[in-house]
């Protein structure tokens, strides 16, 4: 019995010890956060098989240039939508129908680096017809139409460097607005570096967006030369309004590290653009020559052209009056974010102990009752207190970003201290803190930069990922993670990996998009110069050293499949034409050695590759994209012979083996085959 | 023949005319990479796809195993159809107009005529379409034909086929039904005045 007893206390005693060595590790691991059960989390991000997504997520690329089509609570990823870089797997940037929206003032430019998506507003809210994004090495914004989940406008910024505070969008898509992060000489010339505060300005862009395939530069503001950072614009009763963060007001042009953290506080611009609109209105602003490009794309051609423009109107604050003041942030202030009411401005001063919250209210009566502390470059500068509505104590070490949940609710990350810490506006209480995993830079709600927050969800995006999934070599996976929110805490419920480098990204409700997706193109609308509409209209010409090959792609063939009489030294051209007019049936087009990428072409879509043969010989081509049971049978050749032979320039298709006696004639007088 | 029986045939005969507006037959096909459906609608005068490619989708897979594309301007009953049904709505009428029972007999028998002669050409249609296919088939599999279900569903391959009639058809199946409670009326009057004593409810 004694024996018994005793084994008894020693395995009690076990499990005593296993269950909090157990308990210890969950702490440990999940850093503190509030507990939720493995299954808990599963259920709650688990889309079951065939069933859809709440929420579309459009993450920006990063240093891939592209944007991220996610679905929230997943985290499933679906298609990356190629904007600033080339992208191979289909075309984009390749093709000669698309190659022109990568043009720029320097010429064809094949990569970018893009941070933040925007999507467009009705009464300050996410509308769900397009997504802005911007390029932060050469200065572009893009306009992606959400129906077809593609590249449709990139309009260039002049006298802007590192486009990074863009684009931030107006509650009704009037303006999207960009902020130069380097000041640069206006225009843009050769001066010593060291000259920086004569010759430097730093410009902020306002773009006209609300018109498809009309946005345009509608004025500048010539600013101090002072980094600009992130922005936000104003809501309800501050709709009139931007608001922007700035760095380097110290002017430093040499280790911004240290030089330009020196201040103990530096700004945030309040710009009324009613105000600067009616300067421009008026004519207080100087129209002056500078070259930039504004791409598009047709609807029904489907090919992009570029035009060069030659002059910007440019605003100076000395000569609007009431458009600009400064409001002192401390300290080196990032995001510069406005709370659904449109009343606080949060700042996240990346180095601050504070988060400094700004009251548009106070700003007015600020501005009202002349609490200057100064004059920068003919712009007020407002007291520090006449402006502040309260300070975040304490809050956490690196605040960058803010978003809201529209419930009296502010949501901070924090990228040293690597959290999201949630506190209250008004009594600036923190309420809340969970752990990233590791680095968050922004943070997003679904429609969190909105008047209208679908707080359901929290998504960080990390810059480091160290211990978090299987390791890659050197470089690691950037993440995500999705935090619910629908409780009074935070809790981690997903991590998943994202392309590239995520800067920002935007989620929305799918039920705002899912029914307007374009499922083909109606290829009588098509009007393509090279398409053409039935097999019987193809055929291959010739134009000196041009071989034109009009073809098409159909389950489960090309015609013509067979081409002859092309030349070395002879540039070809393949218009692909893809006759479907049904959904997901795309088809694919490449030929061996070519120095290009391939062509992926939509339904009712034509495309058209670019190939210069090197050397005589055979070459094959086939359809890229598995597209039927005959995929693999989607196949052709091109005969290429030497310069001067006498090949004739053919393109034909067998007629099947029933109908080939006859097809040796039908073949010859196949489309509008020339003879040399 | 009464005036109920007259009033049937005219309201029967307009019935059919709405065969020129509805469709009559649907058939549906349902695959699992064509979760939405693919279906086409057999009007009196033209067949259509029930969403708009339907038709040019149909035929795009038909071409797998060899079937003859589905031309709407290539098939002549979609000519005939519309004027053999004007006809028989105009005898309709002119057989009510007249009242008399001869004519009423040979109209209703050239109707179910016309039926048993459509349908069977339908069938005729589809078996051509399923049984006819090219030498150059894709696909070909042994002893496989592809002839559409005449009524209800059948398997073809991955596809699941399903025939039933559409709006029209229906209008007219009604109408066929109207006809026959006037053939029924019009012979049991003479029967009840035969037999002298009047029915125990009459209006």
């Amino acid at each position: 019995m004694a024996h018994t007893f005793r084994s008894r206390s020693l395995l009690g005693a076990a499990v005593v010890l296993s269950t909090i060595a157990i308990g210890y590790a969950c702490t440990a691991h999940q850093g503190g956060a509030p507990s939720l059960t493995a299954s808990d989390a599963a259920q709650k991000v688990y889309v079951a098989p065939g069933a859809k997504d709440e929420f579309y997520a459009f993450f920006s690329g990063g240093f891939n240039g592209q944007v991220g089509v996610y679905g929230l609570p997943s985290g499933r990823r679906f298609k990356t939508i190629p904007v600033f870089s080339q992208y191979p797997e289909n075309g984009y940037g390749y093709t000669e129908e698309t190659k022109q929206m990568l043009n720029t003032s320097y010429g064809f430019v094949p990569w970018d680096d893009s941070h933040h998506t925007a999507l467009s507003q009705t009464n300050g809210e996410d509308d769900g017809r397009w997504l802005f994004i911007n390029a932060n090495n050469t200065p572009r914004i893009a306009r992606i139409d959400l129906t077809r989940m593609e590249t449709e406008e990139i309009i260039e910024i002049p006298n802007a460097a590192g486009n990074h505070g863009s684009p931030f969008i107006t509650e009704n898509t009037e303006y999207a607005v960009a902020s130069t992060r380097f000041s640069v000489p206006v225009p843009n010339r050769d001066v010593p570096i060291s000259e920086f505060k004569k010759y430097f300005k730093g410009q902020i862009s306002f773009i006209k967006a609300d018109e498809p395939g009309k946005m345009a530069v509608a004025f500048q503001l010539a600013m101090p030369g002072f980094d600009y950072d992130l922005a936000r614009a104003g809501k309800g009763p501050s709709h009139d309004w931007m608001f922007l963060s700035s760095y380097n007001t110290e002017q430093a042009n040499s280790l911004l590290e240290v030089n330009a953290s020196q201040n103990d506080k530096d700004f945030v611009a309040a710009v009324n653009w009613k105000t600067v609109e009616a300067c421009a209105k008026a004519g207080k602003g100087k129209s002056a020559p500078v070259e930039y490009v504004h791409n598009t794309i047709d609807p029904f051609t489907r090919t992009a052209k570029s035009e060069k423009l030659t002059s910007v109107l440019t605003v100076d604050p000395k000569d609007c009056a009431g458009a600009v003041y400064f409001m002192p942030t401390p300290k080196s202030p990032h995001g510069a974010d406005v709370d659904p009411t449109g009343e606080y401005i949060v700042a996240g001063g990346k180095l601050a102990t504070v988060i400094p919250v700004h009251s548009f209210s106070k700003m007015l009566k600020a501005i009202e009752g002349k609490q200057f502390e100064g004059e920068l470059d003919g712009i007020p500068v407002l007291k520090y207190e006449a402006t502040l509505a309260g300070e975040v104590k304490n809050p956490g070490l690196g605040p960058l970003h803010t978003e809201f949940d529209g419930k009296g609710y502010a949501y901070t990350s924090f990228f040293i201290s690597s959290e999201i810490v949630k506190w209250k506006l008004g009594t600036w209480e923190v309420v809340d803190r969970v752990p990233t995993y590791y680095s968050v830079g922004h943070l997003m709600i679904p429609g969190g930069g909105t008047r209208k927050p679908n707080a359901k969800y929290v998504v960080a995006m990390n810059k480091i990922t160290k211990d978090r999934y299987l390791p890659t070599g050197p470089e690691l996976t950037q993440s995500a993670q999705l935090y619910d929110n629908t409780g009074p805490k935070m809790k981690l419920i997903l991590d998943f990996p994202t392309e590239g480098e995520p800067h920002y990204a935007n989620a929305i409700e799918a039920s705002k998009i899912i029914d307007k997706q374009v499922k083909f193109f109606k290829l009588a609308e098509n009007k393509n110069p090279m398409a053409v509409r039935a097999e019987k209209e193809t055929g291959v010409s010739r134009e000196g050293k041009k071989v034109h090959v009009r073809m098409t792609a159909i389950r489960s063939h090309f015609a013509p499949d067979n081409i002859e009489g092309v030349m070395v030294g002879d540039t070809v051209l393949f218009h692909v034409t893809n006759l479907e007019q049904d959904w997901d049936v795309p088809h694919g087009f490449a030929i061996m050695g070519n120095q290009n990428g391939e062509l992926l072409v939509m339904p009712g879509e034509t495309r058209t590759l670019k190939w210069v043969p090197p050397h005589a010989g055979v070459y094959p081509m086939y359809c890229t994209d598995f597209c039927s049971a005959l995929h693999q049978e989607m196949q052709g050749y091109v005969r290429v012979s030497a310069p001067g032979s006498n090949v004739a320039l053919t393109g034909t298709l067998s007629k099947g083996p029933s109908a080939a006696p006859k097809a040796a004639s039908a073949d010859a007088k196949q489309g509008d085959a020339k003879k040399q | 023949m009464t005036r109920t029986v007259r009033w049937l045939i005219v309201v029967a005969s307009l019935l059919m005319s709405a065969a020129y507006v509805l469709p009559l037959w649907r058939i549906s096909l349902i695959a699992p990479q064509y979760p939405e459906g693919l279906g086409m609608r057999i009007r009196i005068n033209d067949v259509t796809g029930v969403k708009e490619n339907d038709l040019e989708s149909i035929n795009g897979l038909n071409h797998y195993i060899g079937m003859k594309r589905i031309e709407p301007d290539a098939i002549p009953e979609l000519k005939v159809m519309p004027l053999i049904l004007g006809a028989l709505i105009a005898a309709g009428l002119g057989v009510a107009a007249l009242g008399r029972r001869v004519p009423f007999v040979a109209w209703a028998a050239t109707l179910v005529a016309a039926c048993v002669g459509g349908l069977y050409d339908y069938w005729k249609w589809g078996y051509d379409y399923g049984h006819n296919l090219s030498e150059d088939a894709i696909i070909k599999i042994p002893g496989m034909s592809y002839q559409p279900p005449l009524i209800g569903p059948k398997q073809l391959l991955n596809f699941t086929a399903t025939s039933w009639p559409d709006s029209g058809g229906v209008a007219l199946v009604v109408a066929g039904l109207l006809v026959a409670v006037a053939l029924v009326l019009a012979f049991r009057r003479p029967r009840h005045l035969a037999g002298g004593a009047p029915p125990l409810a009459t209006s």
